[in-house]
């Protein structure tokens, strides 16, 4: 008989792995998206919410709390009425009009012709330009004197020159401007969006709709655009949020105004807050798109989950 | 119910020729089966009479009508695909009147038919759950309802069993055959499988590079094949062929037989060397060379139920083997038919 030795064990460094394992690496991925979510965006937060019952101004930065009082003042506040409505029409009349022109351009796109992976690349521009450069271009476009749409359409004979539309002097025209700009940024989002969706959409049933006897119109609406609608949902949800706080191309382009026909809740909250310096005011301002944002979100993801398909 | 002729039908993608000069009668009421290998035009010759490609020269005629710039919904046509392109965000009787739906067909009158096809289908269980809750059968069945719902002129099938396995695909040959006898429409079926054309089809074409080879029944095509493509492309294994005299010599497996269990005289006999031996149950196939003949060329004998179990013959022996004159088929240098050499 002859006695085996007992292996020796060697101990495993308890640490040397410790990267490998999942949960541990799964929390250092992660740690940066929390710190920046809680530092720049969980931080100022809260802290607007201080302010927002709070009677700081910059002049008086006292921490006086003063309840909801800030918030009964700006609803009764007839310039702050208006700027809500605004930013309701701002926001859903670019996002139409984006989602329009995006489902219009992705037809486009899908079809084959001699440069299309070069209009691809162009199409992206809108969005991949600096908003305040682009801006300044849709302002000369604009612009009362100079505005190359009117000198176009004086030209065709459509107006003459002493009816031309001073377009960012209006009120009317100038919602209708920023709208515009506005979709005009949004829209290869909302291209990329629908390409995404109809090129996951099997040949097949496009197929089986067309033998069915589904002409264009019909395939569109019955079969393309249901079968992508939870893609295109979350798109608009991006395209809803970002614009509700945007302020950029108003900003840039008019001002708020004329007289405040073109304010937004995000542009009224940085002119009261900030220029101003009445924080607390501002902070009222801004924090009313929280629950307007959070009903939307949530509606939104509502409708996605009942048409999961 | 229509007949469909095609008449010298040509497809040209840029520069590839897809399918080259098809020219085919499809009697009203007939179940015809397009086979060919993958690539070969049959699913493109398919579209062409579905109207989801237009050909680019040739005549197409559904039911006396010249449909040529008729667009696919006023073809009268239906189309099962092979993915059967249901719509995943229907419920299934929504599916099946789709293509009523799109007829302007009143309500009353789509919900007859819609139950109509169902029950025929043997579905009218699954009428208010959705594509993806559906098993493959079932999604075929579906598919097959909505094609038939609104009564078609002819009945497109483009390998509609190639994504059920093996042992439904049994049954649903089974019953895509019974219903289409049943209903008596006329029907075109594509398919690459040689067990689903013969066992299916009334007569099947045979295709290759965009040309149909043969037009037959499947005793036609199986015993009388037009030329070495058809000859080799059905039958498992295929028709063995031979050099001989600048032609060629075919004999079935099954006819290529060891030399006692022939009676009479009127035979071809061969020296055969066994390499291999399969063994498969019901059947018992050797391969090897004929003494005198190229020995690059295979040759498979399938063995008659007495050699099956026992290996009475062995890889590495050389036996005596022979063909019945009648069963033996010639083919000229060119890979046509000849009646002899």
């Amino acid at each position: 008989m002859v006695s085996i030795a007992e292996p020796v064990v060697k101990p495993a460094p308890r640490y040397r792995f410790l990267l490998d394992r999942r949960d541990v690496l799964g929390g250092v991925l992660v740690a940066p998206a929390i710190l920046y979510v809680l530092l720049l965006v969980g931080l100022p937060f809260l802290l607007a919410v201080y302010y927002s019952v709070s009677a700081y101004t910059i002049y008086d930065p006292s921490w006086r709390f003063v309840g909801l009082s800030n918030f009964r003042q700006i609803v009764q506040n007839p310039v702050f009425q208006d700027t809500l409505a605004n930013t309701f029409l701002f926001t859903f009349g670019s996002q139409f009009l984006g989602l329009v022109l995006g489902k219009f351009g992705a037809l486009l796109l899908l079809r084959q012709f001699p440069g299309r992976k070069i209009v691809r690349a162009l199409i992206i521009l809108p969005w991949a330009v600096p908003i305040a450069l682009a801006t300044v271009a849709w302002e000369w476009m604009f612009d009362s004197l100079y505005s190359v749409i009117n000198w176009s359409l004086i030209s065709l004979g459509v107006i003459t020159r002493s009816d031309a539309p001073n377009w960012l002097g209006n009120p009317h025209l100038a919602m209708l401007c920023v709208i515009v700009v506005n979709a005009w940024r949004f829209f290869p989002f909302a291209i990329v969006i629908f390409l995404a969706g109809m090129t996951s959409i099997p040949q097949d049933v496009i197929d089986a709709a067309t033998v069915d006897g589904a002409g264009f119109w019909r395939r569109n609406y019955q079969i393309v655009l249901p079968m992508i609608l939870p893609i295109v949902a979350v798109g608009l949800i991006f395209g809803i949020v970002f614009t509700f706080t945007d302020l950029s191309v108003v900003f840039l382009l008019t001002k708020g105004g004329p007289v405040n026909a073109t304010s937004v809740l995000g542009f009224e909250g940085f002119q009261v807050g900030i220029v101003s310096g009445d924080v607390s005011h501002g902070a009222a301002i801004s924090l009313f798109m929280l629950p307007v944002l959070f009903f939307v979100v949530i509606g939104m993801l509502h409708f996605i989950r009942r048409r999961e398909i | 119910m229509a007949p469909v002729t095609a008449r010298n039908i040509f497809k040209k993608f840029d520069d590839v020729l897809a399918v080259n000069g098809m020219s085919l009668t499809v009697p009203d009421g007939e179940f015809m089966v397009l086979l060919g290998p993958s690539g070969c035009g049959k699913t493109t010759f398919l579209r062409i009479v579905c109207g989801l490609e237009r050909q680019t020269s040739g005549d197409l005629i559904i039911g006396g009508n010249l449909v040529n710039d008729i667009p696919p919904r006023a073809r009268g046509v239906a189309m099962m695909f092979q993915s059967y392109g249901l719509y995943p965000h229907y419920t299934v009787r929504n599916n099946i009147a789709f293509p009523l739906k799109t007829q302007h067909v009143s309500r009353g009158e789509i919900d007859k038919k819609v139950n109509w096809a169902a029950s025929l289908l043997g579905i009218s269980h699954l009428l208010d759950r959705r594509p993806r809750q559906l098993s493959g059968g079932e999604r075929q069945r579906v598919a097959l309802a909505r094609a038939l719902v609104r009564e078609p002129t002819a009945l497109l099938l483009d390998e509609p069993l190639s994504n059920l396995d093996a042992k439904m695909r049994a049954s649903a040959r089974q019953d895509i055959r019974q219903f289409q006898q049943r209903v008596g429409i006329t029907t075109i079926y594509v398919t690459h499988d040689q067990v689903e054309a013969m066992g299916m089809g009334d007569r099947i074409a045979v295709i290759d590079h965009g040309r149909i080879r043969q037009v037959g029944t499947p005793v036609e095509i199986y015993e009388d094949p037009a030329d070495r493509f058809v000859a080799t492309f059905v039958g498992t294994p295929p028709m063995n062929l031979v050099a001989r005299n600048g032609g060629y010599l075919g004999f079935r497996p099954e006819n290529f037989l060891p030399k006692e269990m022939i009676n009479g005289s009127d035979a071809a006999e061969f020296s055969f060397r066994v390499d291999r031996s399969e063994y498969l149950g019901s059947e018992r196939i050797v391969y090897g060379v004929l003494d005198g003949f190229n020995p690059a060329e295979v040759i498979a004998a399938k063995l008659p139920p007495a050699h099956v179990a026992e290996e009475s013959i062995r890889p590495g022996e050389w036996h005596r083997f022979a063909v019945r004159r009648g069963a033996l088929r010639y083919f000229d240098a060119n890979g046509k038919r000849a009646m002899s050499h």
